[in-house]
C-alpha cells in the first residue's frame, strides 16, 4: 500500500482552480520527482498534501489516514515535512534555531537530531550562531532541508530545493538525499530542472496546467514524450 | 539639587510607563496586534486586585499574586476566542475590536465598581523611602522601576533562551512556515497574550497603589504605553524602557515647572522624538 497518495486532488486559490484531479502515490523508501513548467501546479500540490491548502479529506491519504482536511501543525506532526520554495528561513532565528524549531513541542526519535544534521552539511556547524539570512543561497537551503529532518519525517517534501543556485551548489544539496533516505525517509522532490529530477528519482510524475500529464520510470520515458508533456504536444 | 531630584523621579516613573507598555510591545511585536483595551486591561487587573484584597484579607502584593494566574488565562482566552478570529491581511478588524472592548470594559468596570475613584490600601512599605545623600527616594518607586527591569530580563530570557520564545520569533517572522514546522500559531498568540496580561497585572498593582484610579483612567495608560513603544522603536522591549523614562523625566521636568504642564511635557517629548527618529530609537532592522 502506498504511504502517501493523493487521489482526485483538486485545489483552488479562490476562484482559480489550480489542480483539476490530481492522483500520485508515493511508496514507503521510495523517491519521487513531480516535474513541471512554471504554473503547472506542482507548488500547489506540495502546499495541498502539507496542509496549508485545506482539500477534501479523502484527496490526500497518509499511511491509511485521510489528511486532507487536516490544518499543517497536524500534518506535521504525522510525520510529512517540508522544505518550502525558497527556503524561508527565520530571520530573526540562528541557523541552530531554525535547525531546533523542526522539533518544536515534540520529542522525536530517530536518525536526525543538530549532530546528525551538521554531519550531513558540515558547514552549517561552523555558521551554527549566524543568522540564518546571513548565509549564502546554497547553506540556506541546507538549513531549510536540516529544519525539515530534524523532524524526523517519514515523508520528506523538497519544494524547487535547486531554485537559485549555481550547478555546483546544487550538486552538493542532492549528495545529501541518499544519506536521507537511509534515514528512512520517503522523498517528494519537486524540480524545473529535469535532468536532475531523472537522476534522483525512483519514478517521475509530469504536470502541466494542474494535471499530470505523464508518469513512470526515468528510463521508461523518453526526451520525446517528456517534452510533450511539459509544453503539451504540437508545440 | 532639586532638578537631580526630579530627573530621578522622572526615571523611577519612567518604570512604571515600561511596564505599562511591556505587554503592548509584546503582543504588537509577535503578532502585529495593536491592543487598543490595554489601558483598559491594566485598569480592569487593578479593580481585580482590589477585589481581592477587600473581599479576601490579601495584602495588596499577595493579591497580585493570586491575579496573575486569573489573568493570564483571561488573556489566552481572550486571544483564543476573539482576537484570532480578527487577525489577517487587513489591519482594520483587530482594531475595531479592540476599540469596541476597551469601550465594553470601562463601562463594565463602570456598572461594577461606580464612578468613585478607588485606591489599593497603603501599608508602611508603600509609604517608606530612603535617604540617598540629600535626595529622598520612595520605596514604591524604586520598587516599581526595579520590577519593570526585571520583567524587561525576564522577557529576553524568554524570548531568546527558551525553545517557547524561539516559537514566538518564528511564528512573528512567518506564521505560515511555523505552522509547518508544527507550530500552531493560533495557540502561540494565545499565550502570548496570556503572558502579556500577567505583565499588566503587575503594572495595575503599581498603578494601583500609586495614586487613586477610577473605571475611565485606562485610555490615558494606553496613551503613555504606546508612546514609550514608539519612542523606543517598536519590538525593542529595552527601547520600550527608556522610552518609559523620557516620558517619565519630560513630566515631572514639566511638572516641575508648572503643575499643569505635566502631562503636555510628556506628549511634546514623544513628537520632539518621533521628529528626529520616526522609527523610534531602537527599530528592529527586519519590519
Amino acid at each position: 500500500m502506498a504511504l502517501l497518495q493523493t487521489r482526485d486532488l483538486i485545489a483552488h486559490y479562490g476562484d482559480f482552480q489550480a489542480l483539476f484531479g490530481v492522483d500520485i502515490e508515493l511508496a514507503e523508501n521510495e523517491t519521487i520527482a513531480i516535474i513541471g513548467a512554471n504554473g503547472a501546479g506542482k507548488t500547489t500540490l506540495m502546499r495541498s498534501i502539507a496542509g496549508v491548502l485545506n482539500n477534501a479529506a479523502e484527496a490526500v491519504m497518509f499511511d491509511g489516514t485521510a489528511i486532507g482536511t487536516r490544518p499543517a501543525d497536524e500534518i506535521m506532526a504525522q510525520g510529512v515535512a517540508m522544505v518550502p520554495e525558497g527556503r524561508r528561513l527565520f530571520p530573526s532565528l540562528s541557523v541552530e534555531e531554525n535547525l531546533l524549531i523542526g522539533t518544536y513541542g515534540r520529542k522525536t526519535i530517530g536518525h536526525w537530531t543538530l549532530e546528525t544534521v551538521y554531519d550531513l552539511f558540515p558547514i552549517l556547524r561552523e555558521r551554527r550562531n549566524s543568522p540564518g539570512t546571513a548565509l549564502s543561497g546554497g547553506q540556506q537551503q541546507m538549513v531549510a532541508i536540516g529544519r525539515g529532518l530534524m523532524s524526523n519525517p517519514r515523508v520528506l517534501l523538497c519544494d524547487e530545493i535547486s531554485l537559485g543556485l549555481a550547478p555546483v551548489v546544487i550538486k552538493d544539496i542532492y549528495k545529501a538525499v541518499p544519506a536521507i533516505k537511509a534515514a528512512g525517509a520517503s522523498l517528494i522532490v519537486v524540480e524545473q530542472d529535469i535532468a536532475q529530477a531523472m537522476a534522483v528519482a525512483d519514478r517521475v510524475y509530469c504536470m502541466m496546467e494542474g494535471r499530470v500529464t505523464l508518469s513512470g520510470t526515468p528510463d521508461s520515458l523518453s526526451r520525446d514524450a517528456i517534452h510533450d508533456a511539459y509544453f503539451g504536444a504540437g508545440h | 539639587m532639586i532638578w537631580v531630584d526630579t530627573i530621578i523621579q522622572g526615571i523611577l516613573l519612567g518604570g512604571l510607563y515600561a511596564l505599562f507598555a511591556a505587554g503592548l510591545s509584546l503582543v504588537f511585536g509577535i503578532m502585529r496586534l495593536v491592543n487598543l483595551a490595554h489601558g483598559d486591561l491594566i485598569v480592569m487587573g487593578t479593580y481585580l486586585i482590589l477585589l481581592l484584597v477587600t473581599l479576601l484579607g490579601l495584602p495588596p502584593f499577595l493579591a497580585a499574586a493570586v491575579a496573575m494566574p486569573v489573568m493570564f488565562c483571561l488573556g489566552w482566552a481572550l486571544q483564543k476566542f476573539l482576537l484570532n478570529r480578527t487577525l489577517g491581511d487587513d489591519i482594520l478588524p483587530p482594531l475595531l475590536v479592540t476599540f469596541g472592548l476597551s469601550i465594553a470594559l470601562q463601562n463594565a468596570l463602570l456598572e461594577t465598581f461606580s464612578a468613585d475613584s478607588q485606591r489599593l490600601p497603603t501599608s508602611a512599605l508603600t509609604t517608606a523611602s530612603v535617604q540617598a545623600g540629600p535626595i529622598s527616594l520612595g520605596v514604591m518607586p524604586l520598587l516599581t522601576f526595579a520590577s519593570a527591569v526585571l520583567v524587561i530580563i525576564a522577557l529576553n530570557q524568554l524570548f531568546y533562551r527558551t525553545e517557547l520564545g524561539r516559537a514566538f520569533r518564528a511564528t512573528s517572522d512567518d506564521a505560515t512556515t511555523a505552522s509547518l514546522m508544527g507550530i500552531k500559531p493560533a495557540n502561540i498568540f494565545a499565550i502570548a497574550t496570556g503572558i502579556a496580561l500577567i505583565i499588566v497585572t503587575i503594572a495595575a498593582l503599581y498603578l494601583g497603589l500609586r495614586a487613586n484610579f477610577d473605571p475611565n483612567i485606562g485610555p490615558a495608560r494606553l496613551i503613555y504605553a504606546f508612546e514609550a513603544v514608539i519612542i523606543g522603536g517598536l519590538g525593542s522591549l529595552w527601547g520600550t524602557l527608556l522610552g518609559g523614562i523620557i516620558i517619565g523625566v519630560a513630566q515631572t521636568i514639566g511638572a516641575a515647572v508648572n503643575p499643569e504642564w505635566q502631562i503636555l511635557a510628556g506628549h511634546i517629548a514623544f513628537l520632539l522624538v518621533l521628529l528626529v527618529r520616526p522609527r523610534g530609537l531602537f527599530p528592529r532592522a527586519n519590519d
